[in-house]
C-alpha cells in the first residue's frame, strides 16, 4: 500500500511539472501583446512599457516560466492586473460556487436521467418509452444559452418565482441560494440528464433480459421489486461510473451557463481572463484545475486499490 | 478668465429631512462589462467611469451640454499667459475615511496621477509642470504651455480626488479598497459579481442623495440584463441592445433615454503603417478612399447594423457637437462620382480587406460596408479578428482597414489628437500631416472657444479629404429604466449620475 501510494505520488510531480510547462507556453501562442490590452483604451507607451516590465514580458520565456513557476513553489500564483487581486484569493472565491453548481446539475441529471431510463426500458414501446425518447432528444439538441435565456423568461420575468440571475452564497441565505442556482444547474444537468437516460434504458433492457430477472418474476416477486431492486442495481454501475466521467465535463460546461445567469463561478472567471489577456489568472486557474484532476486521479487509483483485492495481490 | 459658481453649494435643510426620513432604499444597475481596477490613476475601462460617478468626485464635471461645471472646485482662473491654472476649492468636503479634502490633498493628488508607477493620468496631464498650495482652500497648477483641454480631464479621471492617507496607506492597492469623496463610499467588490456602494453620511452635496445603497451588477449580455431589469432584479440598466428598443416603448412599465455619445464609429484606414499601407489601393491613393466614402450611405448603416439607434456623422464629434467643423458637412452617397473617381485612378474594382473585431456591432458594420460599396467597384473581404488580437495587428500596422469605435471625450482633443497627430499611440493609420500636426498643437494652446473652433475646422479641411479614418456615425447610449426611477441626467459620456436620482 505504501510502496503503491509512493509510485503514485512520484508519478505526480513531473505530470504537474509538464503540465504547469503547457499552460505556461501554450497561453503564449495567444495572439497579441496582454500589454495592449490591459493599457486600456489611451494605451499610453509610458503605461505599456510599465506592464511589459512588471510582467517580465521583456524577458526570454524561460526565464518569465521560472518567475511563475518560483512563485507558485511559495504559494504565491500571481496578482490579477486586471482587478488587481490575488490569483489564490480569486480560486478560493470562485471554486465553491462552480462544484456547488456542478454538484446541484449531476444530482439533476442522476434523478431526471435515471428515472426517465427506467420508465423507458420498462415501458418499452409504449408511449411512456417515445416519450422518454423525445425527451432525451430533445435535452441533447437544445443549446443551454437558448434553454436558460427561456426559463428566465418563464420563471422571473413572466411567473416571477426566480430570480433571473445573481448568486447568494448558501452559508448567507440557503433559500436565496437555492432560488438563484436551481435554474442554472437544470440548464447545465439538461444534457447530462439525456445522456444517463439514454444508458439506462440501454442497461436496463439488457438486465431486464437475464435469467436472473426471469427467476425473480418466477418466483412471484412484485415486478417494483425486480424492477428497483434485483435489475436496477446491476443497470446502474455503468451509469454511475457515466455520472462521474460527466462531471468532469460539468466543469467545462458550466462557462456558458455561468455567463447567462451571472453566476461568479471558475467558467466565468476564465473566459474574462483570456478575453482580457489576464495571464496570472489564466495560468493559476487552470493549474488549479489541472492540480483537481490529477488528484482525484489518484484518489480513485487508490479507491481502486482499497476494493480490489487482485491489485492490492499484485503491488503486495 | 474667471469662473465662481455658488449654485448648489448650500445644501437645503429640507430635503436633508426628507432624505432622512426615506425608507432605505438600494439601487440596482446592470452594468454590461466588468470594470478594472477601481483606483482613478490606474483604471483604464469606460464602465469603471460609471461606477466611479458614485464613488468619486472631481474637480470639475460636464453637464448636458458638454460645459464645464464645478463639483469639488468652486471656481477657476487663468493667468494672462494661459500657463497656469489657478482653481478655488470647496470648503467643508471631507473624504470617506473622514480626511478633510484641501489644496494639499488636491497636490496629493495631481502629483500621484502624475508619478504613480502605471499610472493612466499620466498623459493626460502631461503639460502641468507643477502644483502650488496657495491656501489651504486655492490651488494652481502650472503649466509647460498652454492646454486647453485641461479643464476636460479635470472633469473626469484625472480630476478625481482620493483620500491621501488612504492611497499612502494601500500603495498599489487601493484600488481594492478605494476611498474618495464621492456620494457612496466603497462597502465589498466580488469579481465579476457585484460592487457594492453605501451612502456617505459626510457627502458635501448629501440633499441630492435619496439612496442608501447602489449594488453594480456585471451581466456582459445585453438580452440577460434586459430580463432581469423585466423581472424585477434591477432598477436600470446601460447599453440596452437596440433591437430590444421597440420592445420595451410599448411596455409602459419602463422608461428609456438616448443620448448621442461624445465618442464615434468608424473604419481606420492604413494611409503609413508600414508595408500593407502602400500594398492597398485604399491606403495609397486618396481618389479611392473618397470613392469610398462616396460609396457608403450612413443613414442606411445605421438603420441596418444600429436599427437606427446612432446619429450619423463625419467628423471626430458629432454635428450636434459645438466644435463641428460645419464647413465639411457630411456627404451624400454618390456612386457615380465614386465609380468615376475609381477610373480615374486607374483601379476600377479595388480590392481590400477589412478587419473587424468578433463583436456583433462591428460585424454587421462590416457587411454592410462591404455590400454597399460593391455597387461602386470595391472588392471587399471582411476578416473578423478576436479584439485582442485585431488590436494588435492595427498597432503592428497589419492592416488595411478597421472597424474600430472610440468611446469618446468631452473635448474635441480627447477624439482626435491620439489619433492623427504623428507617432501618436494610437495613431494606427500611421498618418502624418505637418500642417495637421501644427494646426492640433495650436488647437490646444487656443483657450478661447471660438478660435478653437476655428482650427478644427482648418483641420477637417484637411483630414477629412485624406481619410485616415472615415467617421460613420455616433451611437445613442441606451438606457432602460423603471418607470419609478427620476432624476436621471443624460450627460453625453453616458455616465449615470447619482445626485438627484431618486425612486418614487
Amino acid at each position: 500500500m505504501v510502496k503503491f501510494l509512493i509510485q503514485r505520488l512520484a508519478t505526480i510531480v513531473p505530470t504537474l511539472f509538464f503540465v504547469s510547462i503547457l499552460i505556461f507556453g501554450l497561453q503564449q501562442l495567444l495572439p497579441g501583446d496582454p500589454a495592449m490590452i490591459l493599457a486600456g483604451e489611451e494605451r499610453d507607451p509610458t503605461v505599456i512599457a510599465h506592464l511589459h516590465q512588471k510582467l517580465h514580458l521583456d524577458e526570454p520565456l524561460p526565464m518569465r516560466y521560472l518567475y511563475w513557476a518560483q512563485g507558485v513553489l511559495k504559494g504565491d500564483l500571481g496578482e490579477s492586473v486586471r482587478i488587481q487581486k490575488p490569483v489564490l484569493d480569486l480560486v478560493v472565491e470562485k471554486l465553491p460556487v462552480t462544484l456547488e453548481l456542478a454538484l446541484l446539475a449531476i444530482l439533476i441529471a442522476l434523478v431526471v436521467g435515471i428515472t426517465a431510463g427506467i420508465v423507458s426500458a420498462v415501458a418499452r414501446d409504449t408511449v411512456w418509452d417515445y416519450a422518454a425518447n423525445v425527451l432525451a432528444l430533445w435535452g441533447l439538441s437544445t443549446p443551454n444559452f437558448w434553454l436558460g435565456i427561456m426559463l428566465i423568461l418563464l420563471f422571473s420575468v413572466t411567473l416571477g418565482w426566480l430570480p433571473a440571475s445573481g448568486y447568494v452564497s448558501p452559508l448567507v441565505d440557503l433559500r436565496a441560494n437555492l432560488a438563484a442556482m436551481i435554474m442554472p444547474a437544470f440548464v447545465l444537468g439538461n444534457a447530462i440528464a439525456a445522456v444517463l437516460m439514454r444508458h439506462t434504458r440501454s442497461a436496463m433492457l439488457q438486465v431486464l433480459g437475464t435469467d436472473y430477472v426471469r427467476t425473480a418474476r418466477a418466483k412471484g416477486l412484485e415486478e417494483r421489486v425486480v424492477v428497483l431492486k434485483h435489475a436496477l442495481r446491476n443497470a446502474l454501475t455503468p451509469v454511475i461510473t457515466l455520472g462521474a466521467l460527466e462531471f468532469g465535463t460539468l466543469l467545462s460546461g458550466a462557462v456558458l451557463t455561468e455567463q447567462v445567469f451571472t453566476i461568479p463561478g471558475f467558467g466565468k472567471l476564465i473566459v474574462d481572463a483570456v478575453f482580457n489577456r489576464d495571464y496570472a489568472v489564466v495560468q493559476g486557474v487552470v493549474l488549479c484545475t489541472a492540480t483537481a484532476y490529477i488528484t482525484l486521479n489518484l484518489l480513485a487509483d487508490l479507491a481502486y486499490f482499497l476494493v480490489n483485492p487482485r491489485l492490492r495481490d499484485s503491488q503486495a | 478668465m474667471a469662473r465662481i459658481w455658488t449654485r448648489g453649494a448650500l445644501p437645503v435643510a429640507a430635503l436633508l429631512l426628507t432624505t432622512t426620513l426615506a425608507a432605505a432604499q438600494t439601487l440596482r444597475i446592470g452594468l454590461a462589462d466588468d470594470p478594472d481596477v477601481l483606483d482613478p490613476t490606474l483604471a483604464r475601462t469606460f464602465v469603471g467611469r460609471i461606477v466611479f460617478a458614485a464613488l468619486c468626485d472631481k474637480l470639475f464635471d460636464i453637464d448636458e451640454k458638454l460645459a464645464i461645471v464645478p463639483q469639488l472646485a468652486t471656481g477657476y482662473e487663468w493667468s494672462a499667459d494661459h500657463k497656469a491654472l489657478t482653481i478655488k476649492l470647496r470648503r467643508g468636503v471631507t473624504f470617506q475615511d473622514g480626511e478633510k479634502f484641501d489644496a494639499a490633498a488636491v497636490k496629493f493628488n495631481i502629483e500621484r496621477h502624475k508619478n504613480m508607477a502605471g499610472s493612466n493620468r499620466r498623459g493626460e496631464l502631461a503639460p502641468v509642470t507643477n502644483v502650488d498650495i496657495i491656501d489651504e482652500s486655492t490651488v494652481r497648477l502650472d503649466l509647460a504651455a498652454p492646454f486647453a483641454p485641461l479643464l476636460a480631464q479635470l472633469a473626469d479621471r484625472a480630476g478625481m480626488m482620493v483620500s491621501p492617507k488612504a492611497a499612502q496607506a494601500e500603495g498599489d492597492k487601493f484600488g481594492s479598497h478605494p476611498v474618495c469623496s464621492g456620494p457612496f463610499r466603497f462597502v465589498e467588490r466580488i469579481a465579476q459579481d457585484r460592487i457594492v456602494l453605501e451612502r456617505y453620511p459626510g457627502y458635501w452635496n448629501k440633499g441630492e442623495i435619496h439612496f442608501d445603497r447602489i449594488v453594480y451588477l456585471p451581466i456582459v449580455d445585453a438580452t440577460v440584463r434586459l430580463e432581469n431589469l423585466k423581472s424585477g432584479q434591477l432598477d436600470f440598466i446601460e447599453r440596452v441592445g437596440t433591437s430590444d428598443i421597440a420592445a420595451l416603448k410599448s411596455d409602459n412599465r419602463f422608461k428609456i433615454s438616448r443620448i448621442t455619445e461624445i465618442g464615434y464609429q468608424g473604419i481606420t484606414i492604413n494611409v503609413g503603417h508600414g508595408d500593407r499601407a502602400q500594398a492597398s489601393p485604399l491606403g495609397r491613393d486618396p481618389r479611392v478612399r473618397e470613392a469610398f466614402e462616396l460609396a457608403l450611405d450612413r443613414d442606411a448603416i445605421v438603420q441596418v447594423a444600429m436599427d437606427g439607434e446612432a446619429d450619423v456623422g463625419n467628423q471626430w464629434v458629432a454635428p450636434t457637437n459645438a466644435f463641428y467643423a460645419a464647413n465639411v458637412p457630411v456627404p451624400k452617397r454618390d456612386v457615380a462620382k465614386a465609380k468615376a473617381l475609381l477610373q480615374a485612378a486607374g483601379v476600377p474594382h479595388p480590392a481590400f480587406t477589412l478587419m473587424t473585431a468578433t463583436a456583433s456591432d462591428a460585424q454587421k458594420i462590416a457587411q454592410v460596408v462591404q455590400s454597399m460599396v460593391k455597387e461602386a467597384g470595391f472588392d471587399v473581404k471582411i476578416q473578423s479578428t478576436e479584439f485582442a488580437t485585431s488590436l494588435d495587428m492595427a498597432d503592428k500596422g497589419d492592416f488595411e482597414a478597421y472597424v474600430l469605435a472610440w468611446s469618446g471625450r468631452a473635448d474635441p482633443d480627447g477624439n482626435i489628437f491620439s489619433f492623427d497627430a504623428c507617432k501618436q499611440p494610437l495613431n494606427y493609420a500611421g498618418y502624418c500631416n505637418k500642417a495637421v500636426d501644427d494646426l492640433l498643437n495650436r488647437s490646444r494652446t487656443a483657450l478661447d472657444p471660438a478660435e478653437r473652433k476655428r482650427i478644427y475646422g482648418e483641420i477637417a479641411a484637411i483630414v477629412l479629404k485624406d481619410r485616415p479614418i472615415v467617421y460613420l456615425f455616433h451611437r445613442h447610449w441606451l438606457w432602460a429604466y423603471t418607470n419609478k426611477l427620476s432624476g436621471l441626467r443624460t450627460v453625453p459620456d453616458g455616465l449615470v449620475r447619482v445626485q438627484g436620482l431618486k425612486m418614487n
